[in-house]
């Protein structure tokens, strides 16, 4: 058991931190790149693919760095800390993840290596208006016409789905869910994009006998696959919770510091301080949770039942520091101009998007029964 | 990164838990697990069984019968003895006075304390908390006076834990009044209990124990050779010595524990034909519960692999906050699934309540303490606060 990064680690959190440190050198610039489509910087996109970071977790032979999911976490925190708005999580953790897993290699060479180059931009169509945090489909079927799959009905929200120039979709076949790959161009595709309260951006996809391309062999069910790919990435937006939350935590300690009212900086209040120490109680169970899931999938562990155990965690400290850190700034963390309100409203996007935390604690609620004790070095959570 | 324990330590873990669960006397083990009080000799049974086998104090300097452990391995040990419902040595002797003694104490004095503090031949208790000096341990007024080659003590102490069966009190006295900082003029002394002048008059607590007492001082004579460290220097003593009461402070493995605990008699418990385990409220309640412990224990972990030189690392005030709150969660949870039976504290023969569910509101309100000793959980906020947010 070691929880340290080693040398190449940390070397890999300097130069990710430096880069998105340049790109997002105050909360001024994120706002102006959040303001415009595609709601995030297609050169900080281009640079973080020359870095390698796109195609982190995916093997060299289909174009990537072959790395893992600690890695992964330490892009995805860095990711939090700025609050870039760059769809790492999205884009290479979810729909490339699961291309990496599903696809033949020739078409995870085809998706996977432009998408590392930075050249193509991905996004999971998975969600659907009738369905929360399901991991198979329901309202999107898929009927074979001749040798082409086609794809008929809606997904939303779908995050990036605007911008992306392949959709991985899932849809219902005989076999139960299948995945697709849809290109942005394709006949009977229609997309809506707008704004998400995060800054981000989401669309409305709706698929009218879209020709699809079938992901992987065969119409076997794949909802375990979108299960583990889900997992991996909310392990991911964990760590990108902690960055958030650190950086929210930092700014809110320094206000305190600095604000002055009654004559005095207002640190000088316990109320106050108190507060904001059960924040960073929050803040450092959380990062410990996150920091153990990435290890579990590192170590070939239960991915999913940790990945619920780390949301759990990070839903309930995301909401404790998000509406804290507005609190104890007062008035300015509500405005746009400033900061902290920014990160209350990724952390509550983050929260939403995989399962909440009342989602996560139902799921542990079934099993707790079936065990003595939880032992996070043991089984399920090591390989 | 790595989430494996080694081979080695894996070993290690089956080593310790063998050892608690084969050695140390079962029925110390039930009386443990069954969250009833041990006899002074059960407490004194129970560490000389650990000390045998060098288990004891493995924290202390090799030469004094420590182990040269790393800080993950004194944890699966402290884990591993609470898992397996071992009474833990005496904090008083192994945590509190024993590495005070070993630091700071002359030669002398280490030969003479150590292996018997080890042993619990001596059984020590605790000086510091006064009637009007709690959270704010240095404005304490008991003072030292100096005439010849004696220390003449008059005062008060208070919450002095099973001072009933110690033998000897390690107690923070004022030598310097007139010192510039309350804190610069407070000297550790230590003497028999049943020196004359020492009066001890027990609390009755909540929970219908007796745990704690009041001891008093009138004209105590005290061997100035019986002074630890240097005169003035008590303070510095004493936060090194609370320090090292803060690790381990966490107790997971005792949570976790009760948590199980709670699952069994959930399963026991009937209402309406259906098993308490199986309402959805309880379940989800547990799930949290085992969720924040499970956050905590890697907490741990973490803190005790990043913690040099034997210091305490700052965030260990969050596993004193934290793990007070945890451990009475998990008393509350036990009352809670006891229900009206939990009013049963003292039934005898003759009633049908389980024994688990007659000391489960007994347990809850003992833990109250927890989180108010050691640096109340208000203290380990103004630390974290301070310490570590700067403000």
């Amino acid at each position: 058991m070691d929880f340290t990064y080693d040398s190449e680690q940390n070397d890999l959190r300097e130069a990710v931190a430096g880069l998105l440190g340049r790109a997002y050198p105050d909360s001024e610039q994120r706002r102006r790149v959040t303001a415009t489509d595609p709601g995030f910087d297609e050169k900080t996109w281009a640079r973080l693919a020359e870095m390698g970071v796109l195609g982190l977790p995916f093997a060299e032979e289909d174009g990537g760095m072959g790395a893992g999911p600690i890695e992964v976490g330490i892009v995805a925190e860095e990711m939090g800390r700025v609050l870039a708005p760059e769809p790492f999580v999205e884009a290479v953790v979810l729909a490339g993840g699961l291309v990496a897993a599903v696809g033949t290699a020739e078409q995870r060479a085809a998706v996977l290596g432009p998408l590392s180059e930075g050249a193509s931009v991905l996004a999971l169509a998975h969600a659907e208006p009738t369905t929360r945090w399901s991991t198979s489909a329901a309202g999107v079927t898929a009927t074979q016409d001749g040798g082409t799959w086609r794809l008929t009905g809606v997904k939303e929200p779908v995050p990036g789905g605007a911008r992306a120039d392949v959709l991985v979709v899932s849809a219902v076949t005989d076999g139960g869910t299948a995945l697709f790959l849809v290109r942005g161009d394709a006949e009977g595709l229609t997309r809506t994009g707008y704004r998400t309260h995060d800054g981000g951006r989401a669309a409305n996809v709706t698929l009218d006998s879209t020709p699809a391309e079938l992901l992987g062999e065969g119409t076997a069910d794949r909802s375990a696959d979108v299960e583990r790919a889900q997992a991996l990435a909310r392990i991911a937006y964990s760590a990108e919770a902690v960055g958030a939350m650190d950086t929210a935590l930092k700014t809110t300690a320094e206000y305190l510091k600095t604000r002055k009212q009654f004559g005095v900086t207002l640190n000088r209040f316990q109320a106050l301080t108190f507060r904001a120490a059960d924040m960073y109680v929050s803040l450092e169970l959380a990062r410990s949770t996150a920091l153990w899931a990435g290890m579990v999938a590192d170590s070939g562990g239960d991915v999913v039942a940790a990945a619920v155990r780390a949301r759990l965690q990070t839903s309930r400290a995301g909401r404790h520091i998000g509406k804290e850190a507005i609190q104890l700034h007062g008035g300015i963390g509500v405005t746009a101009e400033y900061s902290v309100g920014h990160y209350t409203s990724r952390l509550t996007a983050i929260d939403h998007l995989l399962g909440d935390g009342d989602w996560a604690a139902d799921r542990l609620a079934t099993t707790v029964d079936s065990y003595p004790t939880v032992d996070p070095l043991g089984a399920p959570y090591t390989g | 990164m790595r989430l494996q324990l080694s081979p080695e330590m894996e070993a290690f873990r089956d080593e310790m838990r063998t050892f608690f669960t084969t050695q140390v006397p079962q029925e110390i083990r039930d009386q443990i697990a069954a969250h009833r009080h041990l006899t002074r000799e059960q407490y004194v049974q129970a560490q000389q069984v650990l000390n045998a086998a060098g288990l004891a104090v493995p924290h202390w300097p090799v030469e004094w019968g420590g182990k040269d452990w790393t800080p993950l391995q004194r944890h699966i040990w402290r884990e591993e003895m609470q898992l397996a419902s071992v009474p833990e040595p005496l904090a008083f002797n192994a945590s509190m006075i024993g590495p005070v003694i070993a630091a700071f104490g002359n030669q002398e004095q280490k030969e003479r304390f150590l292996p018997k503090t080890a042993n619990l031949d001596i059984w020590w208790c605790q000086g510091f908390s006064e009637p009007d000096a709690g959270s704010d341990l240095a404005s304490l007024r008991t003072t030292a006076v100096r005439d010849g080659d004696d220390w003449v003590v008059n005062g008060q102490k208070t919450w002095t834990t099973l001072g009933q069966y110690a033998d000897w009190i390690f107690c923070l006295v004022r030598t310097d009044p007139t010192a510039e900082k309350k804190q610069r003029g407070i000297s550790m002394l230590v003497f028999p209990m049943d020196t004359p002048g020492v009066t001890l008059r027990p609390i009755q607590l909540i929970d219908g124990g007796h745990e704690v007492n009041e001891v008093f001082f009138e004209d105590v004579r005290v061997p100035a050779e019986n002074l630890i460290g240097e005169e003035n220097r008590g303070w510095d003593y004493a936060k090194f010595l609370l320090g090292n009461e803060r690790v381990g402070i966490a107790r997971v493995g005792a949570t976790k524990k009760l948590i199980s605990q709670a699952k069994t008699h959930a399963r026991e418990v009937v209402v309406g034909g259906r098993p308490l385990s199986e309402d959805p409220r309880l379940t989800a309640r547990i799930a949290e519960l085992e969720n924040e412990l499970l956050a905590l224990e890697l907490t741990a972990l973490r803190v005790v692999a990043n913690s040099a030189d034997g210091k305490p690392h700052p965030a260990s005030s969050v596993l004193k906050l934290r793990g007070s709150e945890l451990q009475q969660a998990a008393t509350e949870l036990l009352v809670d699934i006891a229900g009206p039976l939990s009013v049963a504290s003292f039934a005898d023969g003759g009633s049908q309540v389980p024994d688990w569910a007659r000391v489960a509101t007994p347990q809850y309100l003992n833990y109250r303490k927890v989180s108010i000793y050691g640096g109340s959980n208000e203290v380990q906020r103004t630390i974290i606060a301070g310490t570590i947010l700067g403000l």
